[in-house]
């Protein structure tokens, strides 16, 4: 990248526009699970963070996200220290988090989740969710029925919709395909990939390395807390260490 | 054999009474559920808040009895249920502000806040006693009856008289309206959904922008209303006596497990189901057997099943019955 091309850019805009650095943490005042590690996610790409169970994946999530203290490290949107913030701070600064697992009002209708979502708006936001039911159609067929009572792949469906009410500016995903069907995953992929194509930044933390590295833009393998490989999804596919340790050859 | 007889005895002794008294603790099991559902534990104040919002009711309408403002035909305790209802809520936000905010805060077992609002009961009656005292206060005005005993008799020309006390037919409308208006609250406005939202998960709702504090603050104010308009209606229907209000506890308890704690609209239906039952099981009914059986099967007997004293019982067998095959409540309410 030449030097004049850096200068057009605003400030900041080399930069990722969400980065976690050199985090270190844990729980409370629990052991830490996290050593020096980096997040990154850069404009309008998909980052996703893979590894072994227990390698601190969800934690390092968490972290960026204000759920747990760092001890060391700092997270910066868009060129800004949020270290400091709460989750809910963060929200407001434009970070859509949708948690591994309860990430639905169920008792709710879906209607109602979205609504929710939208809590921290005050503007008219039935124009996003119009956006969010093209994104699901499935959704605004079943706009009134309670959120508890759909299937598995609806349901985070429903958890995406919900994290996108706030418009935010980059869309963190905890492990979205955790309990679905090999085909339900294929298209929550699909509709992933949708949502970054609008501009949205989104970072993912998956269980099924190899198709989350071939829709990964930018790619994190963790091993105990730590960076171990980063690179371009379809670099770390092509990578003979990842592959042997990671994706079963 | 005679069934219009039959039915009028039936409804004069049964049915609305126990509609009127189901309404009533309808209303009460909807305060404790509603506490239950968003700050997660059983209030075993709530009794104790009805008593303190009644008498505060009671003392503004003597005031207003005083000044001579009435309603008429009415009583004047509809007109002092404001009153009544902000001293409540101001004495619960207060309680929740210096007492159950620090539990909060610390994130304590639901049982230790169960054991506080023992203690926060034991004040409140206390506080009940010291102002008003211990004894039976009568503070009904205005019509006795809607249709008297004496007038459907003549009307009718049935044996059986039916009376419907105006208190009565007051606390099914006010019910009614009370409750259609708190649906409406929690299903159609922002802050009501977001009640919803809090109770259903937590965490999400915080993620959500949601404030606990505002959550928490909107549903003590309206289950300090919905426990004054039961305690008053409570006291029109019968007497205010503050023992009464602690000792309705049990059967308002019942009413909102047997429900499905945590489900608004199984407080209601438990609310019925417990009041029906009390009344079915501690009612005489030589009475309506002595209409519709043949003369050689007369009842010797008062054909009364259980004593009154034992009404109680009756709602707690429901309740071991219900929660043996249901535990979460007839109305899939939060297990406990």
């Amino acid at each position: 990248m030449s030097a004049a091309r850096d200068s057009v850019m605003a400030p900041g805009a080399s930069a990722p526009f969400l980065i976690g650095e050199s985090m270190t943490g844990g729980y409370g005042r629990g052991p830490a699970i996290l050593h020096g590690c980096t997040i990154a996610v850069e404009r309008g790409e998909i980052a996703v963070i893979v590894g072994p169970n227990g390698a601190g994946k969800s934690t390092a999530m968490k972290a960026m996200f204000g759920m747990l203290d760092l001890r060391e490290g700092s997270v910066r949107l868009d060129g800004e220290d949020i270290s400091a913030l709460s989750p809910q701070a963060r929200v407001r600064k434009g970070m859509g988090f949708v948690p591994q697992t309860h990430n639905i009002f169920a008792t709710m209708t879906v209607e109602e989740n979205l609504e929710m979502g939208a809590f921290i708006r005050s503007d008219d936001f039935r124009d996003t969710m119009a956006q969010v039911y093209d994104l699901f159609p499935i959704l605004k067929e079943k706009r009134r029925q309670p959120a508890g009572e759909l299937s598995g792949g609806q349901r985070q469906q429903v958890a995406v919709g919900r994290a996108l009410m706030t418009r935010p500016k980059v869309l963190m995903l905890d492990e979205p395909t955790a309990g679905v069907s090999p085909i339900v995953m294929d298209e929550l992929f699909d509709r992933i990939i949708e949502v970054a194509r609008t501009g949205l930044p989104v970072l993912m933390v998956e269980q099924n390395a190899r198709q989350a590295l071939e829709i990964a833009d930018k790619a994190y393998v963790l091993v105990q807390g730590a960076n171990a490989h980063t690179g371009s999804g379809r670099d770390l596919l092509n990578d003979a260490q990842v592959r042997r340790s990671f994706l079963g050859g | 054999m005679d069934v219009l007889n039959a039915l009028v005895a039936l409804a004069n002794f049964v049915l609305i009474p126990a509609l009127a008294y189901g309404s009533q603790l309808a209303l009460g099991a909807l305060g404790v559920t509603l506490v239950y559902a968003v700050l997660r534990f059983s209030n075993f104040a709530h009794g104790d808040t009805m008593a303190i919002g009644t008498m505060v009711t009671i003392l503004a309408t003597w005031a207003l009895q005083s000044l001579g403002i009435g309603l008429g035909p009415l009583p004047t305790a509809l007109l002092a249920i404001p009153f009544g209802i902000a001293g409540a809520a101001a004495l619960v936000l207060a309680t929740d502000r210096v007492v159950y905010r620090f539990y909060r805060a610390q994130k304590v077992k639901p049982v230790i806040l169960v054991i506080v609002s023992m203690g926060v009961m034991f004040i409140y009656n206390g506080l009940t006693r010291f102002v008003i005292g211990p004894d039976d206060q009568n503070f009904a005005d205005g019509e006795r009856f809607l249709i008297s005993a004496r007038d459907f008799k003549a009307w009718s020309g049935l044996d059986e008289g039916l009376a419907l006390k105006s208190t009565q037919a007051i606390t099914v409308v006010t019910a009614v309206i009370v409750v259609a208006l708190l649906f409406w609250f929690l299903n159609h406005t922002r802050t009501g959904k977001s009640m919803r939202a809090y109770s259903d998960n937590e965490d999400l709702a915080l993620l959500s922008g949601i404030n606990p504090e505002t959550v928490v603050r909107v549903t003590w104010i309206i289950v300090a209303a919905l426990a004054v308009v039961a305690g008053t209606l409570y006291g029109l229907d019968k007497s205010f006596k503050p023992f009464t209000y602690f000792q309705l506890l049990l059967p308002i308890f019942a009413s909102a497990i047997v429900g499905g704690i945590g489900s608004p609209v199984g407080a209601i239906a438990g609310g019925f189901i417990i009041a029906f039952s009390e009344v079915l099981f501690t009612y005489a009914w030589k009475k309506v057997l002595g209409y519709l059986l043949p003369e050689a099967w007369q009842p010797e007997g008062l054909v009364q099943l259980l004593s009154t004293d034992y009404k109680y019982a009756v709602s707690f067998v429901i309740l071991i019955v219900v929660l043996l095959f249901r535990p979460t409540g007839l109305f899939k309410g939060k297990s406990i």
